[in-house]
Order: C-alpha cells, then structure tokens, then sequence
C-alpha cells in the first residue's frame, strides 16, 4: 500500500508522458489529479495504520531493492511512513489535489496540458520519495528529483528565453546547495558507516562519532542544502526568478511543498542538530536574516507574484529560526499553516491573473473586489492567516515561533518580531492594492475581469477553510491541555519501545509566566493592527497607487531593486567563471599546451624525422601497410 | 573468438557489397555479436576469474591467440556490441563515405572485441593498434583544412603512447620465466621498485593518452569536433574504454608496485582535468567541442575513481565507463540528427527546435538528464561511487571533483536551452524508423541503470575484487 501510494503519481506521469498527447485535455488533467488524490487517501489510511491501531505503530517500512552495495557501501531502494514523513505526505498529496484540480480549469488553453500534468505527477513522486525515503540517499534522489520537476515547470513556456533563464538558474542554485548535502552525506557515511536513518541516529546517540565538530560538519554540510532547496540566504534569489512558472507551480512547489525540504531535512536530522548548538546559531541567524532582507524586498515588488515569493522566503526564514531555537514542532507547525494560506494566496493571485488575462502588477489593477468576490473573499482570509491575525491558522504557528524565539534569546524574539511585522505592511499593501481602489489597467477593460470558473474557486474555497482552522493541528496550551499541542505529541512520539523516536530529545512545552505570555501576545497583536491602520490609511483612504519604477528614490530603489543582489552575483561569481571559461580555451588550452605538445613532437630527432616522412602524405600508405601486414599475421598464423 | 571475427568479416561484406548494402542489412551485421556475448555469459557466468575461452599459438608458440571471459570483459563487449549498432543505425549519414564508414566501424567492432578479450600481451597490443586503423580513416574522411594536422596529433600522440606500453610489455616479455606473452606469466613477473617505475610508467602513458588525461588530451577536442560523428560516436562511447579498461585489466596488474608512486600524480591530474573540462565547456558555441570537453571532464573522474583503489573507486568505475559510453553516444547523436536537419551545430544559431520535434526533444532531454546525474537516470549511480571513492582518498579533492555537479548543470542545460528552447526557425526533421531505434536502444541504458545499477556491479563485482586483491598483495610486500 505505501509502495502503491508513492508509485501512482509515477504511473501517472509515464501514462500522460506517453499517450497524454493523444488524450482530450479533460481527461490528461483529470488522470493526474485522479493519481495524486488516490496517494492522499492512502495517506490517510496509512495514517490512521500508524496511530489508530492499537498498539500504535512507530512506522511501516518497506525494502524494495538494493540500490547499490558495493563494499562496505551498501544502499537500499526503501521507504519508511513514521509520523513525520506522514505529516508530509498528507500535506503534499492533500494540497497536491486541490492545485492539481485547480490546474485542469488554469491551463485549460495551453496546448502542453498533458506535459504540465505528467511534470506534476513527475514532482508528486519525488517529492514523496524525499519524504519517504528511509535512509538519506533516499532523501537525496527525490530533493535532485524535485529540482529538476522545478526546472523543468519553470521553464515551461519554454519559448520564453527569460524562463529558461530562470529556470536554469533555479536548477544551479540548488545544485550548488546539492554539493553541501552531498558532501554532508560522504561525511555521514564515513562516520556512521550507514545511510539508513535508524541505524544513522541510533550511532549518532551512542556516541559513535570522536568529536561534536563532526556533527557540526555534517550539520553544517546538510543546512547547506537546505539553504538551496529553501532559499536561504546566500542562495535564494532563484526562488523569485521561478514565479516564470505557470501559477499552480508557485503554489504546489514554490510555496506549499518543494521548499519546505530543507525543513524537513533539519527536523529529520534533529538527533545531529541537538548535538551541535553551533550549527542551530548559525541556521537561527542565517533564517532570521533572510526573514528580514526577503520582508523588506517585499515591501517594494509591484508583481503579485513576486511579493508572494519574497514572502514565502521570508517564511522559510522563520521556519528557519525555529528550527535553530531547537523547536522543531513549531516549525513543522509553521510549515503546515504555511502550506494552506500561502497555496491560497499563489492560486489567488493565479485567480487573479487568469481574471486579468496575464496581467500580474498590481498597479495595473484595483477594485477588483467587485468583480471577482469569492478570489477576493478567500484571499482576504490568506492575507488574514498570514500576518497573523488572532485565531486564524498563522496566528498560532507564528506565535509559536516568536515563543521559541522569545525563551532563546529576547533580541532575536526582537527581530523575529519586526519581521512578522513587515509581513502585514507587504501582505496588506498588496491585498488593497489588487482588490480596493479604483480599476487603473486601460488595455484591458472593467467590464471583461471575470471571476475564475468552479474548478479554480473550489480548491480557493477549501484552502481558506483549512486556513481558518489549521491551527488547531497543534493549539496553544492556553487554550485547554486536552485540545492543545496535537502534533507536538504526534512529534514526540517514543517508538512504542523500540528506537525509532522523530525527535530524540523530547521537546519541553516552552511555559512562559502569564505575563510574559499576554505580553508576547498583545505585542504580536499590536503589529498586526499598525500595519493594517497604517496600509488601509494609505492605500484605501488616501487612495495611494505605488510609484512607477523610474521614480524610486533612495532606500525604495535598493529595495526594489532587491539589494542589487543579482548584480553582485554576477560580478563576484558569473562573470569570473566565464572569463576563467575563456582563458582556459582560448590561452592555455589552444596556446599553451597545444603549441608545448607540438613542441615536443617537434623537438626530437627521430620523430621529426618521422614528421617529415608523414608530411609527405604517406599517412594513409602507412596504414594500409600496417592493415594488410596485421590482416597476413592473422590469416597464417591462425588459421 | 567469434566476436572478433564475425564483425571483420561483416565489413569485408560491405565493402564488397558497396552501396549495394543496405543500412538494415549492416546494421543486423552489428546486431550479431551481442548474441553472442549472451550466449558467453550463460555458458562461462561472471565467477572464477579470466577463463580462457579459446587458445592458439599465433605469430609463434610464446605469442598466443588467447581469448578470456569474465565480468569485466562481458561489460564492455555488451557496451561495444550494444552501442556499434546504435552507430550504424543512426551515426552515419548517407553521403558518398557510407560504405566507407559502416565497414571501418564494423571492423572497429571486432578490433574492440579483441582488445577486451585479449589474454596474452601482445595480442592486446597488436589489436589496441588495430582498433586505431579504422578511427584514422574515418578521420581522414572528415571535412575541412586542417583535416591532416588533426589527425597527425592525434596519431602522434597514441602512437608514442602505444610504443611505451610495447617497450614494457617486452620488457616483462624477457624476464617471464617461459618467455610468454602470456597474461599470468606477465603478471608474475617480480619487479624492483625502479623498473617497476619504468614499466608501469610506460603502460600507464598509453593509457592516460588514450583516456585521456589531462595533459594528454590536447589530440581530443579537435579530433572529436572535425570527425564525422560516427567516428566521434566510437573515439568518445567505446574507444576511451580502452585506456580505462587497460588500467584496470593490464596497468594494475602489472605494475601494482609502481601504483604507490603514481597514485597522487593521476588521480591530481584527473580532478585537475575535472575542473578544467567542465569549465572549458560552459563557454563553447560548437555543441560537438562541448560535449568533447564534457566528456574529458566525465572520464577523467572515472580515471580518479579507479586510482582511489577502493571498492566504490574501482566498481564505480566500471559502472561509468558503461554509463558514459551510452551518454557520449546519444549526446553526439543528437548532435548530429541537429545538424543533418538544420546545417549547423553551432548555439548561437540554432534555438526553438522543441517546437516541432517533441520525440527528439524527449529523447535529447533524457539523454541530457542522464549526463547531468540526475537521479533515476543511469548518470547518478556511477558518479556517487566515484566521488565517494575520492572523499574516501581526500576530502578536498573531493569537494573540487564534485563542483562537477553544478557545472555539468550549466553547460549542458546552457546546450540544451539554446538548442531546443526559445524562439527558432530551425526544425528537426522528423525521425526515421532507425534513428527511433537507436535512441531506444540507449535510453533503455539511460532509465534502466538507473534504477538497478546494481545489476551492473554484480555482473563486475568478481573480476574487480580479484584486481583489488593483487593490488593489496603487492602493497603489503611494499609496506
């Protein structure tokens, strides 16, 4: 059954990779969300395998082959479905559907379809591969997998040379993080002598390693990845650059599932993270900066898209300051409710730009309201979720989160807070942009905004529900000990007696004095309520539109403008490889080394003497010789 | 035996046959051997060493036919019989050097299959030579002024390569006890630290050339760009095993003694040539010198792999010299499809072949996927061992082999963007019932390894095992 679960998206992608071509386009689309929507109601019945039987079961494994065993190396083809990988798995193939069906309705037009939905499928699979794996070269097949499903979804519209851009430099971005984890994995292979998770932790908590700066290496090493695949600071600036891709892709890859990996690895990896405090500082601080510098990027993109991608890596970031915190349940949390409001917001905004006939800035838009009520409506309550308004699912992750930060260091609850701050200045600023106002866009009139069909506004509606209640998968314990913290539990489950704990430090509910606890509260509050006073006044009262982008001035311009990041990546790295490129081929390659081998060739006696006797056009006379002479050996010798 | 011979005769046939010869015919020529090679493996199974399937004096009784059989050896005849078809059923273009090229490449195939059977010295040599005579011709044929430059350099360099590797081989020759040729009395041959410098040494230039290592491999980029691509399809998918093969089969077991002296030099060249390839070829416009650089960049790491000495290194090996085989073969047929539709092969002109040609798209595309090791593709597997074989050796070295992984991602999707993708007015004639086969033929290599590599490293498993333990023999009587 778990095979069946992770093999049907493949099934579907080799059925419409083949005959997709063939088939009428409802039934390419319906096939692929057909496929993932069977691998969610497996999931869910695996699920309820793992918790709902008595006695509970720590996990389901299953071996298929052995990949490679070569040696003392040894790696099998193997899945394991425990707690973590389910939470996963029901997140990936549930919302999977929901923007697989809302794709059949957006890419209705596109002659492609049958190709868009096999590369869906083509992603599910990975990515469940990723989550699934039961050791970490598993993990690594479907973190390559999912990239290159990425790569080849950017690219889609594959006559757009921009795209192909784009989507190339999503793919090497995150190669270059591949090589951290690939290394990481060398090192855990040296060390542990395994692959395989289980046997990996068990050493890990036993000791077997000589040094804690082993597993801060391999920490190190593996955040690397992580860095690549969630678009951490160095290696984030692919993430805004792949909203090339068609929407649904944003929604499905580029917010909900593919980049939350690197957070998956880390929790999975958390026996190695809790050995290695050092390793936790630097992914705090390194998810903290990006919350920051993404937030504030965001506050400037005019593309209803690119805010959304510079928000979801502000996101990422905080996930990020969990995880260094050492709350590994909250980031999980986070990547949950994340998943629900930011899916909603991209297949808004996709709502929005299949209303407007592919215009995506929202300068050129305002009072959409009007016409598309229930887009608006639900991305209202994204908007909602995220910036944390009380009791909506992002209220409760984030709270967590700021908790987490508060009881390790006050300064970093400090800047963690003026984050999620600038969340509701960005979020609100273009919610009133895109939906209050007056209509601005002159080419394309009023009258034709349409609301999107029932496929596309079905999945809205849904998501928006889950993003109302989604909190309640792991509730505050203020509000009731018997309601709250269910995926904390979940997380901390002991293995039933054997060794297969997800997380093998507990966690301790973080219990902070009632004060301290209102405290954090109202102050988070208080931020949500500024930044919705202060974007209303402006955008909705006054009226404001934001400038063109010829009149940036000042810090607006760096901002929108994105730090001048791309441009200081191509003097510090592009432009040096490729002048390193040139010099080798047009210097050393033809020059020096061709005229030192002439040189030698020339310089001995007997081969110049060899030299001129060729030079008379002998070449041919010589081997034809040396054919028929080796052709006559064998003739009499052998016969 | 009859590998050898039966591909031979297939050439004579052809020429004899002239243009009379149809394509299909030729190419069931080809098909025969792999037969063959099945009906090896069923009879002689991959256990209990190099069998001895057939023996013959030959030029005089220490000089012997002597033909053997084991894992290592099946490998590459399944490679060489697998992909000599796939050449002839797409690499040759029908113009006036047809019948040349598909009898020179038939005769290929059974010069190829003696050298990877070959149990005694010299007939390894003599037909390490005879697989040479073709490629000259085929290169010769090739258009262009600087035609007889190009192939002088390249047969300068092999043939100073191959001198050395005979001075040695006869130098062994004279101090076996029973004077023989043979491959056990060879190996048997005890030598003294310094002769063993200059006997190792000498087989390994030979083979460094052939593979080639930097800076050996100056003959490379030119003769693959200006050879007509069945040529290239052979220099770059089978020939380059040679020298791999050879390391394997005939430098570590000759001259383990002189590995320890050797190990940092080519194993700090292969990476060095890692590195050198790979950023060589980010920037080439002429999609042939691209891959020629790419594929320098590829063998050299399997080079490395092989001189780690460790099990991932040495079994590795063998996996990506297969693997690389299938790759270099489809990417060079690519190549050639492209520019038999639109006349060129230089990026810059072409762009928007996707449009009307989805088949060779997913084709081109699961070819590229396999080069760029992209996991479930044949690339991956093998290029896990081999840089954990060198991880295992030194961790930065490792570190700088595997920057290979982010810019075999730029340049070969950099090939495949301005080839396939954007706007273009170029088109890619539909595909004949033979280029469809060959693509077949490889992306079945292409998707199956992927998944069960390990079918492969069973197959090799005993032969290398047996070359490990000779290595380590002769290092523990070092040490």
């Amino acid at each position: 059954m778990l095979t069946l679960m992770i093999f049907l998206p493949l099934m579907g992608f080799v059925v419409n990779g083949i005959l997709g071509k063939w088939m009428p386009k409802s039934l390419s689309g319906w096939l692929g969300t057909a496929t993932v929507l069977g691998s969610f109601v497996l999931a869910v019945m695996n699920f309820m395998e793992l918790s709902g039987g008595t006695p509970e079961i720590a996990s389901i494994n299953t071996k298929l082959f052995t990949f490679l065993s070569v040696g003392d190396f040894h790696v099998d083809f193997a899945f394991q479905f425990d707690r973590l990988s389910a939470v996963m798995t029901l997140i990936i193939t549930g919302i999977g559907t929901l923007i697989h069906m809302y794709s059949i309705a957006y890419m209705h037009d596109d002659d492609g379809l049958y190709k868009f939905f096999a590369y869906l499928n083509l992603f599910i699979f990975n990515m469940l591969v990723l989550v699934l794996g039961s050791n970490y070269l598993m993990l690594f097949f479907g973190w390559e997998g999912v990239g290159l499903c990425s790569y080849l979804l950017i690219g889609f519209w594959y006559k757009n040379v921009d795209f192909g851009k784009a989507a190339r430099k999503a793919f090497v971005m995150n190669r270059i993080g591949d090589l951290g984890l690939l290394m990481g994995l060398f090192l855990i292979y040296d060390t542990y002598g395994s692959f395989e998770y289980q046997e990996v932790f068990r050493q890990v908590f036993i000791g077997t390693a000589d040094s804690t700066a082993v597993n801060t290496a391999i920490a190190l090493l593996l955040f690397i990845g992580a860095m690549g695949k969630s678009a951490q600071i160095p290696l984030y600036t692919w993430l805004p650059d792949a909203m090339a891709g068609p929407t649904p892709v944003s929604a499905l890859i580029h917010a909900a599932t593919m980049v939350t990996a690197g957070i998956y690895l880390v929790i999975r990896s958390e026996a190695i993270y809790a050995l290695s405090p050092f390793a936790r500082e630097i992914v705090m601080w390194i998810g903290l900066a990006t919350s920051i510098m993404a937030a504030l990027i965001g506050l400037k993109q005019n593309d209803i898209k690119k805010v959304l991608a510079y928000s979801t890596v502000s996101q990422l970031g905080l996930m990020f300051i969990a995880l260094g915190c050492g709350a590994y349940t909250a980031a999980l949390f986070h990547v949950i409710t994340h998943a629900f409001f930011k899916a909603l917001l991209f297949l808004g905004s996709g709502s929005v730009i299949h209303g407007m006939h592919h215009e995506q800035d929202i300068r050129e838009m305002g009072g959409l309201r009007k016409k598309m009520p229930i887009t608006y409506l639900t991305f209202l309550i994204g908007t909602l979720a995220i910036t944390g308004f009380p009791f909506l699912s992002g209220f409760f992750s984030k709270d967590e989160i700021l908790v987490s930060a508060f009881s390790h260091n006050p300064l970093v609850f400090g800047l963690a807070l003026i984050s999620a701050g600038i969340t509701g200045f960005y979020m609100f600023r273009m919610f009133f942009v895109t939906f209050h106002g007056t209509y601005r866009n002159h080419h394309h009139p009023f009258e034709k905004v349409h609301e999107s069909p029932l496929l596309m506004t079905l999945p809205l509606l849904v998501l928006a529900v889950l993003s109302v209640v989604g909190g309640a998968v792991n509730l505050p314990h203020y509000l009731g000990e018997g309601i709250s913290g269910g995926l904390h539990h979940l997380l901390s489950y002991d293995g039933g007696g054997k060794f297969s704990p997800i997380l093998m430090y507990p966690e301790h509910v973080i219990e902070l004095s009632h004060t301290a606890e209102i405290g954090l509260l109202a102050m988070a509050v208080s931020v949500f309520v500024i930044a919705f006073l202060y974007t209303r006044n402006k955008y909705v009262v006054k009226g404001a539109v934001p400038e063109a982008d010829a009149d940036q001035q000042g810090m607006g311009k760096v901002l929108s403008n994105k730090f001048y990041v791309d441009e200081a990546y191509d003097v510090a790295f592009v432009a040096p490889l490729e002048g390193a490129s040139d010099t080798l081929t047009h210097y050393v390659d033809e020059k020096a080394i061709k005229s030192a081998v002439d040189g030698v060739g020339k310089g001995g006696f007997g081969l110049s003497k060899m030299l001129s006797k060729i030079q008379n056009g002998n070449i041919e006379y010589y081997l034809v010789y040396m054919v028929i002479g080796i052709a006559l050996l064998l003739a009499f010798n052998l016969f | 035996m009859e590998v050898i011979i039966i591909p031979i005769i297939a050439s004579l046939v052809v020429i004899a046959m002239g243009k009379r010869i149809p394509m299909w015919l030729s190419a069931l020529f080809s098909l025969l051997p792999i037969l063959l090679v099945g009906k090896y493996f069923q009879q002689m199974g991959v256990e209990g060493g190099w069998k001895t399937i057939f023996d013959q004096p030959w030029i005089s009784d220490n000089i012997r036919f002597t033909v053997g059989f084991d894992g290592l050896t099946g490998i590459l005849l399944i490679l060489t019989n697998a992909l000599v078809p796939v050449i002839i059923l797409g690499g040759i273009r029908n113009d006036e050097n047809r019948v040349k090229i598909t009898a020179l490449t038939l005769f290929m195939q059974g010069a190829l299959n003696g050298v990877f059977m070959a149990q005694d010295g010299l007939m390894f040599y003599i037909f390490w030579e005879l697989a040479l005579i073709p490629i000259y011709f085929i290169t010769l044929t090739m258009s262009g002024v600087d035609a007889f430059k190009i192939t002088l350099r390249f047969f300068l360099y092999t043939f100073i390569g191959s001198l050395a590797m005979l001075a040695s081989l006869i130098y062994l020759f004279l101090h076996t006890a029973n004077y023989s040729f043979a491959f056990e009395s060879l190996r048997a041959v005890e030598l003294s630290h310094t002769e063993s410098l200059f006997v190792g040494g000498g087989i390994l230039l030979a083979f460094l050339v052939k593979i080639p290592v930097l800076p050996f491999h100056s003959w490379q980029a030119d003769t693959y760009t200006n050879t007509p691509a069945a040529g290239t399809m052979l220099l770059s998918g089978i020939m380059l095993k040679m020298g791999l093969y050879g390391l394997l089969r005939w430098f570590l077991p000759l001259a383990p003694e002189s590995i320890e002296f050797y190990q940092p030099w080519v194993i700090g060249l292969s990476v060095a040539g890692v590195l050198y390839g790979a950023l060589i070829a980010i920037r080439q416009k002429d999609m042939k010198r691209l891959v020629a650089f790419s594929s320098l960049s590829h063998v050299a790491l399997i080079a490395a792999g092989i001189f780690t000495l460790t099990d991932a290194g040495l079994e590795g090996s063998v996996l990506q010299m297969f693997v690389h085989g299938i790759n270099a073969v489809g990417l060079f047929l690519v190549i050639e499809i492209i520019e038999r539709s639109t006349g060129t092969r230089i990026l810059g002109e072409l762009g928007g072949l996707a449009k009307n040609n989805r088949l060779f798209m997913v084709f081109f595309m699961l070819i590229a996927l396999g080069t760029v090791a992209v996991p479930f593709t044949n690339g991956f597997p093998g290029e896990l061992l081999l840089l954990k074989s060198v991880y295992t050796y030194n961790h930065n070295l490792a570190l700088m082999a595997g920057l290979t992984i982010i810019f075999c991602a730029v340049y070969i999707f950099r090939m495949v963007q301005f080839s396939m993708f954007g706007e273009g007015t170029g088109s890619v004639a539909a595909l004949k019932w033979n280029e469809i086969l060959a693509f077949l033929i490889l992306i079945v290599g292409v998707i199956g390894i992927g998944f069960m590599p390990q079918l492969i490293i069973d197959i090799v498993h005993n032969s290398i095992v047996q070359i490990g333990q000779w290595v380590s023999e002769a290092r523990g009587v070092m040490s």
